[in-house]
């Protein structure tokens, strides 16, 4: 159609495959790019482009599409690719090439696809992905005599390999990109009669090939055997969870130390070299207290990213889907919610946008509706920083840490509240007590190294860019309407009193009274609507101005420990448990459902559900006081 | 369009047709077709069928949830996928106790 428009970029290859076939790693390792890969199916939810220059110096764009089980698309994100193919995409031309991706391991059901993307009649290479694991397997895959058979050619790769993708580079250099294909073949919805028959002719090629696969018991069925045995496989699950938490705390203590001394060695270090100067209070008091509050939980976020990344990488996934299936069912959410929910833990951001593999409007829109109260990683600061004020850190039931406990509870009490709203909105929409599953348990790998070094590396590269912008630039805000307008001469109390922040706390105060907090949390929470651990820096920051004289850059815990009372400490966990998210996540809820209608009901319930919560956790706690 | 008439081995002995729904984990069975079924429409079959629940390939239950006895992993070819009941209702198996080797 358009093909002239993007001569200069190069031609159009799109990479077209099943779930979790290993699309994402051959793009990431052909474009230099950083997409996300886990074991599980629908990790890639929206087309991403990337530009490859070929060991030639040929320009391709090389186009990667959410995993598709057949061209006939039930879910919002294989719509992408069924459209992308058929031309269907507004402003966007076909692709001019395609690389139909398999998994070596699974031909029997990967070729089904590659036949019907044949019939498109678009030029096209099919690249016998995981050829490694194929053959450590046992298979022998006779790759010429597989092309011969399908008519179409075939390179074998290695998609989590550097060098494994030599093959079709070769390929896209001598034979690739033709020049525009012919116009989209007719395309229209099969009946499961042509399926079968696209089988059979799947297992003729297969034969013909020497492909060779077993039905008994694999490897991953012997560690399904336990892992999804219905005693077993929860009291597994429940351990594994448990000990994610208490690594949280045990092991972020030392690495947590160490940049709390660096913070209060550059605090000491400005205070005494250079002379007293607002610049300086904005440095000590604004930036370092502020941005010195939020660094510290750097470590905490880390070691919890390393679990999630090696449960996902392995494959453990969906099968912990698996065995919550009957809690999600029973609120009346499709089993599919859950790959979304567990990737809201990191941030509702990417949760909301992995909804668009549930088929259902009615069950996406619910799972969208609930993902903000996962407990994503922005909050793990502000637990972090009020459980290592006010729980002692100690043993209790021989041996279990306490704070770890407590953080434990707090995320089992943010998915409590979902599933409680799931059941809600059930009950009132009156939805199908029928919700689909049908999801993939993959076969399980040993987590790959590169792979769980990149995923921590960018969660590193995330959160420090969260603080060397968003953080830095609200922290020196709010030092500024924190200091201005000066205290009058002679006033008794800390200047921020009189300051506009300190005014605004004051006015919000009334709001928050009932629920236990003071001004300078009701300051906080502002600026922690547009992400939530800013609410610690800005805590850091009003307390930095408020104590009179005296350096606390680095000692928020400490100050916040000895002024609040331990209602008021309880109260905001609950707080944060519910919290409005942040602006981001209200703005992906109205591109997602394309309509104010549901960020607006998202953040008025939570906000109805946090003060609710609060209020409750404040009086019980004043009574037993 | 009627492929229910699935060939057995002459020697085996004959099973009856039942719902994937109630086969027993451990034993291997033939799937015979999708239907669409009480609690699915047919676009839950079509998803099976496009799943690879396909006429003559060999099924297995790899485990099933606790009392409820929901939800269901199944093996079909070299896949493994995680079925609610009403979904395994959809895909009509018969028992080919012993059927190992699929092609």
């Amino acid at each position: 159609m358009n093909a002239a428009l993007d001569q200069a970029n190069g031609p159009m290859v799109a990479l077209v495959g099943n779930p979790n076939c290993g699309k994402t790693a051959l793009f990431n390792i052909l474009t230099g790019s950083r997409q996300k890969v886990a074991n599980y199916a629908g990790v890639t939810v929206e087309r991403k482009e990337g530009p490859l220059t070929t060991p030639s110096g040929r320009r391709i764009r090389i186009l990667d599409l959410p995993g598709a089980y057949s061209l006939d698309p039930m879910t919002p994100d294989e719509s992408v690719t069924a459209d992308v193919l058929l031309g269907r995409r507004d402003g966007e031309a076909r692709p001019d090439f395609v690389v139909c991706v398999t998994d070596a391991t699974n031909l029997r059901q990967n070729l089904r696809l590659v036949i019907s993307v044949k019939r498109l009649g678009l030029p096209m290479v099919v690249a016998l992905n995981m050829s490694d694991l194929a053959r450590r397997k046992g298979m022998s895959i006779d790759a010429a005599r597989l092309a011969q058979e399908l008519g179409v050619p075939i390179v074998e790769t290695v998609g989590v390999r550097p060098g494994g993708v030599k093959p079709l580079l070769e390929f896209l250099d001598r034979a690739g990109p033709a020049a525009a294909g012919p116009e989209p073949a007719a395309w229209r919805k099969q009946t499961p009669e042509e399926i079968a028959r696209d089988q059979r002719e799947v297992l003729r090629i297969l034969a013909a090939a020497g492909v060779e696969d077993f039905a008994g018991p694999t490897f991953s069925d012997r560690i399904d055997a336990v892992v999804l045995h219905p005693l077993a496989g929860p009291a597994i699950l429940a351990v594994v969870l448990f000990l994610v938490f208490q690594a949280v705390f045990a092991w972020a203590q030392l690495p947590m130390d160490l940049i709390k001394g660096g913070i209060t060695t550059i605090g000491g270090w400005l205070a005494t070299a250079l002379p007293a100067s607002l610049l300086k209070d904005l440095l000590i008091n604004g930036v370092l207290a502020g941005v010195g509050s939020v660094l510290v939980f750097l470590p905490q976020i880390l070691i919890l990213f390393l679990f999630i990344l090696v449960l996902e990488d392995a494959g453990y996934l969906p099968r912990a889907a698996f065995l919550l299936d009957r809690v999600m069912g029973s609120v009346g959410l499709s089993g599919r919610a859950f790959i979304p929910l567990l990737s809201s833990f990191a941030c509702a951001i990417p949760g909301i946008m992995a909804t668009r593999t549930i088929q259902s409007p009615r069950d996406r829109l619910a799972t969208i509706m609930i993902a903000p109260l996962m407990t994503c990683s922005a909050r793990l600061p502000v637990y972090a920083l009020i459980i290592g004020a006010f729980i002692p850190h100690e043993l209790v039931w021989g041996g279990l840490e306490l704070q770890g406990l407590v953080l434990f509870a707090l995320y089992v009490a943010g998915v409590a509240g979902a599933m409680s709203v799931a059941y809600v909105l059930n009950r009132r929409g009156r939805g199908s007590r029928f919700h689909a599953l049908m999801l993939e348990l993959p076969a399980y790998h040993w987590p790959n190294l590169r792979n769980l070094a990149i995923g921590l590396w960018q969660r590193l590269e995330i959160f420090l860019t969260r603080v060397g912008t968003i953080i830095v630039s609200l922290m020196v805000i709010l030092w500024a309407l924190s200091s201005v307008p000066l205290a009058p001469a002679g006033a008794a109390g800390p200047a921020i009193q009189y300051s506009i922040a300190g005014r605004i706390g004051a006015a919000l105060a009334v709001v928050f009274a009932p629920i236990g907090f003071n001004w300078q949390i009701a300051v906080a929470l502002v600026p922690g609507l547009a992400a939530r651990e800013v609410a610690v820096g800005a805590l850091g920051t009003v307390y930095a101005l408020s104590a009179t004289g005296k350096d606390v850059s680095g000692a928020l815990a400490p100050l916040i420990a000895r002024s609040w009372s331990l209602p008021t400490a309880l109260s905001l966990l609950a707080w944060y448990v519910f919290a409005p998210q942040c602006l981001s996540t209200l703005a992906t809820v109205k591109r997602e459902t394309n309509s104010w209608r549901y960020p607006v009901i998202m953040a008025g319930y939570l906000f109805a559900l946090a003060y609710a919560a609060s209020f409750i956790t404040y009086r019980i706690a004043l009574a037993f006081q | 369009m009627d492929d229910r008439a699935t060939p057995l081995a002459a020697d085996a002995p004959a099973f009856a047709e039942m719902a994937l729904a109630d086969l027993q984990p451990g034993i291997t069975a033939r799937v015979v077709g999708v239907c669409s079924g009480p609690h699915a429409p047919i676009e839950v079959a079509q998803r099976l069928a496009e799943l690879g629940f396909l006429p003559g390939e060999i099924v297995r239950v790899v485990a099933r949830g606790f009392l409820s006895r929901e939800p269901i992993a199944v093996r079909v070819g070299t896949g493994t996928f995680a079925l609610r009941r009403f979904e395994a209702d959809c895909v009509r198996v018969v028992p080919a106790p012993g059927a190992r080797v699929i092609i």
